[in-house]
């Protein structure tokens, strides 16, 4: 089992309305901090882009070979409805290169299958995501949520948004990340974000905590098979969120929990609760540095390690909000933000739908 | 017969230039190892009777004395070492089983000492200790399996009962009896000074201790000795003892000559009988037997208490540990092969059970294997000896551990293995009123607090070295073990890779 180390650069775009606007906007954040990555990985996550098929679970794959795509197509089809299927388009171009079929499918589960499963729908297409991503040789599934879709490859992540046409959707929410990884798997299933279902996340840093949390996490049947922190903090969000019910406050308070010194001199009810979730989620506590971006069905959540080891900035500017590794990158889409400031270590920054937005 | 006669192992070493013939060395063996000569005015030994605990050494105001190995040797062989054939001579002449005290001293590989520790550099910071917080904060019980929250959508809380400790350490299993009382008050308060747990042992709580009831655990064993409501309810744990390392499949046996006074009381034993426990609980014959035991003290106790199940480290440890983590216990405590007692049949002692470092290993994955692993804590014994093994054993997934010689030593023993005599010059492994009074509490308590802490500061400086600042992101974090010098397979089942790796 090997370690991927990496550095990076994160960016978010969220528009609290939910007005949809154009991927060129990340594009252009992302780049901004080209020096933060060096062109082995990079990649988006882009929700509300698949408005046409909104009910329908958006899987993006990789395939190596014909024979990976033929066994995993038989296998969704024997578990899904397939509404419609198509290649993903991309743009060549020279910076891009060696890149495996990458194609995009619109589904629902079978309900006589659901039915047999005794699974939730949910439970049920992670476990299909899980079932291809570990048994059939050279088909990847790299993307699996509603109404979003993650687009990565090995690159300069502009590189990466010109080669996935990025600029022709258009969304309510954007994320983006750059990789500088210190081993080079050279994969594009490597690349960042990771996601499950509607659940993205682009990480920046190195936990320390890793094992201890990889561990942990792949007791309550999750497979780790990039060995990546993302992977692994995308695992831990989607068992916190989806199963434990879990809110993404209490979340962040698990995941960069408060030192006990803090929690010593909270009031009542808020230091019992702290404690308690300190107590029962000890394995999912993330050390060492890191700046996550979440995106899900309802908006976006930012959080750096307790010490704040990385840097991240928020902005905000009427309805949309601004988060990325550095300031300039905020600016150079949005040169006169309302408010620009930075989280503190362990500080959750949620940020959902305004009232009233459908 | 001749044959019996044995040149001694240790030789006594008087400096006659340094010698004052203060008698202190006389005072204070118990062994009668040093006699005075009055018609001489000198000052003499017996070798033969020296156990070298060093006890002479340490409080000759001259330095005239000295124990070294002797030279004296049997014909070399490398099949019948001297020792076997000493133990056949004695065998021959007794027909007894050979006794012996503290752990395994034996030639077996030591797995803490072919593991080295993680640190980071470049790609992600170290923390230092002085400057941030590092936390060592544990909870030793078991998670609770879903939330609960109130109509308010506030969390309830519904934590099965756990103990909480500053630090992931406490004092293991040493009787009263088999220990004088001054070491158990020495361990009772420093377990609260430092905020961890002591053990009781089997041998019951004197009176005097329930103050110190947040910070004990009393252990329930096959003897039964000393146990009832009161003591049940006088403690933060419960621990039920199915084994202990240093001699796994038997029971333990406290001779007649120790049972004196308040040993008597405590235990509820009559004076001057033997405590003899059973190999097995006579109501445990099996793992179902087990869970109703645990759910007895559950009543007992209210549900208030954890109940800690203890074995010792033998082959198939892996699946005992999973029957025991579905019995309702809420902590197993893994004690290795190299773990200590006051007595043991040495067969037993040197040639039964496993170390801990597999054990735990195979342990931790077995539970993780089954889902199960938030059910339990986990404590691993037998042979940690340092802080170092401490985060050693918590990056191979225990919860915590438990140190028994390590803190005798802190008191002053100095593993001279002579338990089983009631002799301890150190007023540590004895009843005998002259020799306990030796280990005064109010220093002794102070010697382990100090160990302790430096313990703390050397496992927060190795944590901030990893970029750890809180203890429960090392447990179970086996990338930050490396193996020097170990075959595949015991890399294997420690579940860490070879350095350079």
């Amino acid at each position: 089992m090997f370690r991927n180390i990496s550095g990076c650069a994160i960016s978010g775009v969220f528009s609290k309305s939910g007005r949809r606007f154009s991927g060129k906007l990340i594009i252009d954040s992302i780049a901004a901090m080209h020096e933060r990555s060096n062109g082995l990985g990079g990649g988006f996550a882009a929700y509300g882009i698949y408005p046409e098929y909104k009910d329908c679970y958006a899987f993006h794959i990789f395939y190596d070979n014909e024979s990976a795509k033929e066994e995993c197509e038989k296998f969704l089809a024997s578990h899904f409805d397939i509404i419609t299927l198509s290649k993903i388009p991309v743009r060549k171009i020279p910076q891009i290169t060696d890149e495996p079929m990458i194609w995009r499918y619109f589904m629902v589960p079978l309900p006589s299958k659901l039915a047999d499963s005794q699974l939730d729908e949910r439970e049920f297409v992670v476990r299909c995501v899980f079932r291809i991503n570990s048994t059939i040789d050279g088909a990847y599934v790299f993307s699996s949520g509603k109404n979003m879709g993650v687009f990565k490859a090995v690159g300069f992540p502009e590189d990466v948004g010109r080669f996935y046409r990025l600029e022709e959707y258009e969304g309510y929410c954007f994320t983006a990340h750059g990789r500088y990884p210190t081993n080079t798997p050279g994969w594009w299933g490597g690349a960042h974000p990771f996601a499950l279902l509607d659940y993205s996340v682009v990480h920046n840093g190195e936990i320390s905590s890793y094992d201890a949390n990889r561990r942990n996490i792949e007791m309550y049947g999750y497979q780790c098979m990039l060995k990546t922190d993302t992977e692994v903090i995308t695992y831990m969000i989607d068992y916190l969120h989806r199963k434990k019910h879990l809110t993404l406050k209490e979340i962040c308070t698990v995941f960069a929990a408060p030192f006990w010194s803090t929690i010593e001199i909270m009031p009542y009810p808020e230091r019992e609760e702290l404690e308690y979730l300190r107590n029962a989620f000890e394995s999912f506590l993330i050390t060492g540095p890191f700046s996550i971006i979440v995106g899900f069905d309802k908006g976006i959540m930012a959080l750096n390690d307790r010490l704040k080891l990385r840097s991240m900035v928020v902005g905000e500017k009427d309805d949309m909000v601004y988060i990325a590794s550095e300031e300039a990158a905020i600016r150079v889409i949005e040169n006169e933000p309302d408010r620009v400031w930075s989280p503190k270590g362990g500080e959750a920054v949620i940020i959902t739908f305004e009232e009233g937005t459908e | 017969m001749a044959v019996n006669y044995f040149y001694p192992d240790y030789e006594i070493i008087r400096d006659y230039n340094r010698c004052i013939n203060c008698r202190v060395c006389e005072r204070q063996c118990a062994n009668e190892a040093h006699r005075y000569l009055d018609d001489a005015d000198k000052m003499v030994c017996d070798d033969a009777r020296c156990v070298n605990c060093q006890r002479c050494v340490s409080v000759c105001p001259t330095r005239a004395l000295k124990i070294t190995e002797t030279s004296n040797t049997f014909r070399k062989n490398a099949n019948w070492s001297e020792k076997t054939i000493k133990e056949i001579y004695r065998q021959a002449e007794s027909g007894g089983v050979l006794l012996s005290s503290m752990g395994n001293p034996e030639n077996y590989p030591v797995y803490f000492d072919k593991i080295l520790i993680n640190a980071s550099q470049v790609t992600s910071p170290s923390i230092d200790p002085l400057r941030e917080p590092m936390e060592t904060r544990v909870f030793l019980g078991a998670k609770p399996d879903r939330i609960q929250r109130g109509k308010d959508g506030r969390l309830v809380s519904n934590m099965p009962p756990h103990i909480t400790l500053s630090m992931p350490v406490m004092f293991s299993a040493m009787s009263y009896g088999s220990v004088s009382y001054n070491t158990h008050e020495s361990l009772a308060r420093a377990a609260a000074e430092l905020g961890i747990m002591y053990n009781t042992g089997e041998g019951g709580l004197h009176e005097n201790l329930y103050k110190y009831g947040k910070n004990t655990i009393v252990q329930v064993a096959s003897g039964r000795f000393g146990v009832h409501k009161t003591y049940l309810n006088s403690c933060a744990a419960v621990e039920i003892k199915i084994g202990q390392g240093a001699k796994p499949g038997i029971g333990g046996h406290l001779p007649g000559t120790k049972i004196v006074g308040d040993v008597s009381k405590t235990r509820m034993v009559p004076e001057g009988s033997d405590a003899i426990s059973p190999a097995p609980h006579h109501d445990i014959y099996s793992i179902e037997d087990l869970k109703q035991l645990v759910y007895s003290i559950k009543e007992a106790t209210a549900y208030t208490k954890p109940v800690i199940v203890k074995i010792a480290a033998v082959h198939n440890v892996s699946a005992i540990a999973s029957g025991i983590a579905r019995s309702g216990t809420d902590i197993i405590a893994i004690d290795g092969f190299r773990g200590g007692t006051g007595a043991a049949p040495t067969r037993i002692r040197d040639h039964v059970g496993i170390p801990i470092e597999l054990a735990l290993a195979s342990v931790d994955k077995r539970l993780r294997d089954e889902g199960i692993r938030n059910k339990v804590s986990l404590i691993a014994g037998g042979s940690i000896r340092s802080s170092a093994d401490v985060v050693k054993a918590i990056a191979l997934g225990a919860d915590c551990v438990y140190i028994g010689s390590a803190a005798l030593i802190a008191l002053g023993c100095h593993l001279c293995r002579s338990c089983h005599t009631g002799k301890c010059n150190w007023g540590i492994a004895t009843q005998r009123e002259d020799l306990a009074k030796r280990l005064n509490p109010d220093t002794g308590y102070k010697r382990l607090v100090n160990m302790l802490t430096a313990w703390q500061h050397e496992i927060k400086e190795m944590m901030g070295g990893m970029g750890i600042n809180s203890i429960e992101s090392l447990k179970g974090n086996r990338l930050m073990l490396r193996g020097v010098g170990l075959n595949e397979k015991e890399l294997e089942i420690l579940g860490i890779k070879h350095a350079a790796d």
